[in-house]
Order: C-alpha cells, then sequence, then structure tokens
C-alpha cells in the first residue's frame, strides 16, 4: 500500500536521490524495535516530511538517514550509494541553531569545509558564504558572532551552513520549533523559496501538522510500538505555497486528514 | 494600579494620563564604589574603636594608624629593592611555577578524564579521593622529597591548584550539548577535531572557573609551604614577624601579599575576557 502511494507521487520528472528499502531497527539494548520495514523514496527536488507522536521512530528514521546510526536490516541509498556512516552529501540542521559562539556568523558557514577539507579551503569557501548569507537575507551579518543574532537569525546562518556543501539531501530536525509562531511560518516560507531556488531534496521532521502540509509534497505519517509508516500522505497544493493556503478547505481536510489518522494511533 | 482601574470603565476624554512613580530601591541608586567605601569605613572605624578603647591587647591586634605606617615602611623597603623584595620575589616565582604547572598538569589530567572513557572510569575516582585529602597535609612530605628550596612550595602550590583545573577542564568537555555533538558528526569531525575546534572551546567558561580558584589557591600553597618548610620567602617574614609578636608587620606583610594574589587572580580574569569573549559573566560569580 505504502509503495503504491510512493510510486504515483512526488513531482513527475523527479529522479530517486535518497532511497530507503526494508529498513528496520530494533536497538539491542532494550530489544525495542525503534523502526520496522520502512520503505521511502525522496526524488530530486522534493519536499518530504514525517510526522508522528513521540516513539513513533521518526528520530531513528533521521539519525539513519544522517548515517549516524546503522540500521538492523533494510537498505539505505543515497545518490545510488549505500549510507555507511556520515557523508559531505547528506546537510543536517537541528531544532537549535548549534552556531558556535567563538566564530563568526561567515565562519561558522564555512565550518563543515574546514572539518572537512582544512582551513584553506574554508578560506576559499568564503565568497561562496557570503553569497549564501545574501540568499537567507542575512547580508551585512557576515562578521557578527551568533550572540548578536536573533534566533529566526542564528537558524537562516544555520541553514547556510548546511547548504554549504551542496548536500544532495537535507535533512531537517525541527528545525524551527525553538521560534515563536510568527517567526517560524516566515521562516517555513524562506526555506520553501530556498529549497526551489536550490532545486533541494529535503526531509523535514515535524510535530506540527500546518508546517507539514504546508511545506511539504508528500507527509509520512509514522506510529508508535513499533515505530513503523501508517500512510503517505500527497500534498496536491500548487507551489509556490502561501500562507494564505493555510485558511483554504483544501488545507484543512488534508489537516483534518493526517490528525485522523494520527489519533488512529493514539488508541494504542 | 488602582488608580488605573478606577479609571477603567469609564474612560473620558480628558482622563488622567496614567503615570506614577515606580519605587527604586535605594542601593540601586547608589554607585558601586560608593557602597564599597562605606564598608570600608564601617570596617576601619570598627577596628579603631575597638583598638581606642583598648578591648583587645594591643599586641594582639594593632592600630589601624600603626598598620598603615607599617605597611608605609614595606612598601618603601620593597620599592627600594630591600629584603623584602627579593623575599617577595621568591614567593612570586613560586606562585607563577606552580600555577603554570597546575595549568599543565590539570590540563592534561582534565583532558584524560573527560574525554577519555578510561579516565573518567578509572582515574576519576582516584582524583576525587585525592581531592578530598587535606592537601596541605602532605607540604612536610614535600619538604622531605624536595627540600628546603622553592621546589617544594612550587610542588605544594601546584598540588593544591592543580584539582580545581582538572574539575574545569573535565566538566567544560562535558559542557557541549547533544547537538553540537550530532552536527560534529555529520561533518564527519575526527576525534581531536571533535575536541579541539568544538569541545575545547565550548568549555573555556568552566576551564577558567577552574583556574580562578587554582590562582586562588595557588598563593595559599605557596605561603603555606613557606610555613611549614621554611627558606626566605614572603611567608618566613610573617612567619617571623608574627613569632616576634610584631601584629602590624603580620598584617602590612599580608596585605601586600593580598595585592600579588589579586594580580594573579585579575590576569586570569582578563585572559578569560579575551579568550572567552562570546560569554558574559557577573562580578563574583563563578560561572
Amino acid at each position: 500500500m505504502n509503495t503504491v502511494a510512493v510510486e504515483n507521487s512526488g513531482s513527475p520528472l523527479g529522479e530517486p536521490v535518497y532511497q530507503l528499502s526494508n529498513v528496520s531497527k530494533t536497538y539491542a539494548r532494550n530489544l525495542v524495535v525503534a523502526l520496522e520495514s520502512v520503505d521511502l523514496t525522496l526524488t530530486k527536488g522534493s519536499f518530504t516530511s514525517v510526522i508522528g507522536s513521540s516513539g513513533c521512530g521518526k528520530s531513528t528514521l533521521l539519525k539513519i538517514m544522517a548515517g549516524l546510526i546503522p540500521p538492523s536490516s533494510g537498505r539505505v541509498t543515497l545518490q545510488g550509494e549505500p549510507v555507511k556512516g556520515t557523508r559531505r552529501d547528506i546537510g543536517m540542521m537541528f531544532q537549535q541553531a548549534t552556531l558556535f559562539p567563538w566564530k563568526t556568523a561567515v565562519e561558522n558557514i564555512v565550518l563543515p569545509i574546514e572539518i572537512r577539507d582544512g582551513k584553506a579551503a574554508a578560506t576559499k569557501a568564503l565568497d561562496k558564504a557570503h553569497e549564501l548569507l545574501e540568499i537567507v537575507g542575512l547580508k551585512g551579518f557576515e562578521n557578527v558572532y551568533p550572540n548578536e543574532l536573533s534566533g529566526g537569525m542564528a537558524q537562516r546562518a544555520s541553514i547556510c551552513r548546511m547548504l554549504i556543501t551542496e548536500p544532495a539531501v537535507l535533512l531537517l530536525d525541527e528545525p524551527f520549533s525553538a521560534l515563536d509562531e510568527l517567526s517560524r511560518d516566515m521562516m517555513n516560507m524562506e526555506l520553501q523559496r530556498i529549497c526551489r531556488e536550490q532545486d533541494a531534496t529535503a526531509f523535514l521532521v515535524t510535530h506540527s501538522i500546518q508546517e507539514a502540509v504546508i511545506l511539504s509534497d508528500e507527509i509520512v505519517v509514522m506510529k508508535p510500538r513499533p515505530g513503523r509508516v501508517a500512510e503517505i500522505v500527497k500534498v496536491d497544493l500548487p507551489r509556490p505555497r502561501t500562507l494564505d493556503m493555510m485558511t483554504t478547505p483544501k488545507f484543512g481536510e488534508i489537516v483534518d486528514y493526517i490528525r485522523g489518522l494520527l489519533d488512529k494511533g493514539e488508541g494504542m | 494600579m488602582s488608580d488605573v482601574q478606577s479609571g477603567a470603565p469609564a474612560p473620558t476624554q480628558d482622563a488622567e494620563d496614567t503615570v506614577w512613580v515606580q519605587e527604586v530601591s535605594f542601593i540601586d541608586s547608589v554607585p558601586r564604589w560608593i557602597a564599597m567605601s562605606f564598608v570600608f569605613f564601617v570596617f576601619v572605624g570598627t577596628w579603631q574603636m575597638v583598638t581606642y578603647f583598648e578591648m583587645v591587647s594591643p599586641i594582639i591586634l594593632p592600630t589601624p594608624w600603626e598598620t598603615l605606617l607599617d605597611m608605609i615602611f614595606v612598601g618603601k623597603n620593597l620599592l627600594s629593592g630591600g629584603y623584602m623584595l627579593v623575599s617577595l620575589w621568591i614567593t612570586i616565582q613560586e606562585v607563577i611555577l606552580g600555577f603554570a604547572l597546575a595549568i599543565f598538569i590539570g590540563f592534561s589530567l582534565g583532558i584524560l578524564v573527560g574525554e577519555t572513557a578510561f579516565g573518567e572510569k578509572a582515574v576519576m575516582p582516584y582524583l576525587v579521593a585525592i581531592d578530598t585529602m587535606p592537601k596541605v597535609a602532605f607540604a612536610p612530605l614535600f619538604v622531605a622529597w624536595l627540600g628546603f628550596g622553592i621546589e617544594s612550595k612550587v610542588a605544594l602550590a601546584a598540588f593544591i591548584a592543580t584539582f580545581p583545573i582538572v574539575v574545569g577542564t573535565a566538566a567544560g568537555l562535558h559542557a557541549a550539548d547533544e547537538n553540537a555533538r550530532m552536527l560534529f558528526k555529520t561533518m564527519g569531525a575526527t576525534r581531536l577535531q571533535t575536541l579541539f575546534k568544538m569541545k575545547l572551546p565550548t568549555g573555556l567558561p568552566q576551564i577558567f572557573t577552574g583556574l580562578k580558584i587554582g590562582a586562588v589557591g595557588v598563593m595559599a600553597g605557596a605561603i603555606t609551604g613557606e610555613f611549614l618548610g621554611g627558606g626566605k620567602g614572603f611567608g618566613e617574614l610573617i612567619r617571623v614577624a608574627a613569632s616576634q609578636l610584631n601584629t602590624p608587620r603580620v598584617f602590612s606583610l599580608i596585605l601586600y601579599l593580598s595585592l600579588v594574589g589579586l594580580v594573579v587572580y585579575l590576569l586570569v580574569m582578563f585572559a578569560q575576557r579575551k579568550i572567552v569573549f562570546w560569554h558574559e559573566e557577573r562580578v563574583g560569580a563563578h560561572d
């Protein structure tokens, strides 16, 4: 059932970038099945969200996709190559901006290059970091220390840090949930714009159904104990999405449908 | 406040502005230096009273005036390069060497304990055990091992100052949050890169807290070493003055000594301001 939903969804031209087939994860420590046979395909330029109550395995899924932990079974391939550990074509972003206070904004952004290729390469990447800062609307804040940035600005900078290595897939772990609602809506629209401009393939973990619906082409609804995919919901709202769409009946319908799916899981 | 409520039900065109005076506590309006001078004068005043009415024997407690005169005498001796300066220089050397040694050992042990599982499991319990011992009691041992020269004092000073630096460094290495660790992992950072580019800089505030506690301890260690192990340092001058019941001298020597301690502390604080520029610290707070 899930596979059917995957096959006839997504942008028609998109080729698969990230593929998971039959991925399971059992933690040896306590024999908890965190993830049970998950199949998932992210196509080029698509935006996919995963939503579910706590314990549904979404953080486990994200960690496997980031190459931070291995699956117990199943295949995980990015751009045709199996994911065995962290890779530079995987970009990641967290709930906290996690900028380092002893580095300026631009130095924080080239940090992934500094770690992988050394100081000289990082210096060369400065131009690109400046361009990225301009894209996210932080021009003029290049040499500012993170202490002086607001929460939203810090998250913009951390978007740049994620993009600097030109990753094939962006893994977003509730990136704006620490922000207030107004900034959050605004950042979500920014994220959409940036993803479209960069033709990025994004995978978002979120707790907010609205956020998932307004951003995504597909929403993976997960259920706990054991963590598994309940359904993959396609969102056929036109692009680019605007905040106004959140008041349309269609939007409400999809939100209600997903809420229904999540509530069913509650009963267990 | 009640004015606002009574005016609220029927707001009229010419209603009065809701302006009221917010009370500010008196101490908030007093500059720090005045408050500090106040405490100083109360202290010296009490001191003067106690000595004036001879509530305490003059041998035990000199008058403030006597102490001041003696401070001037000692100050002249120090400035003219007299024997006291020679003694002070010995003590300063002990403090500098002791602190440098403590920083080196403390930092190394701190990284061992804070970064490696082996250090945390196998070494930390011993450090905690040694830390709970009264370290001053080791002074006779250091004298026996290293003699009456400055070596035994350096050893005791370093011994006392090392532990807060170990604890500060180890705590600092644990200060990085889960996201930062994960981020470094996703960037493919090696263990050394994670240590030097993330964990150590993140832990600098805690490391400096340890250094500041150590800076206080190093002074105590050097002087205790001199009390118990002789030598020609400032502590010896204090001991001799005390044995001659020259209490004004003891007081003024202690005051000059505390200046040295203060300078060491301020140097550490200055370094912290420069290096950990992103971390603001309140006066008097340790972290």
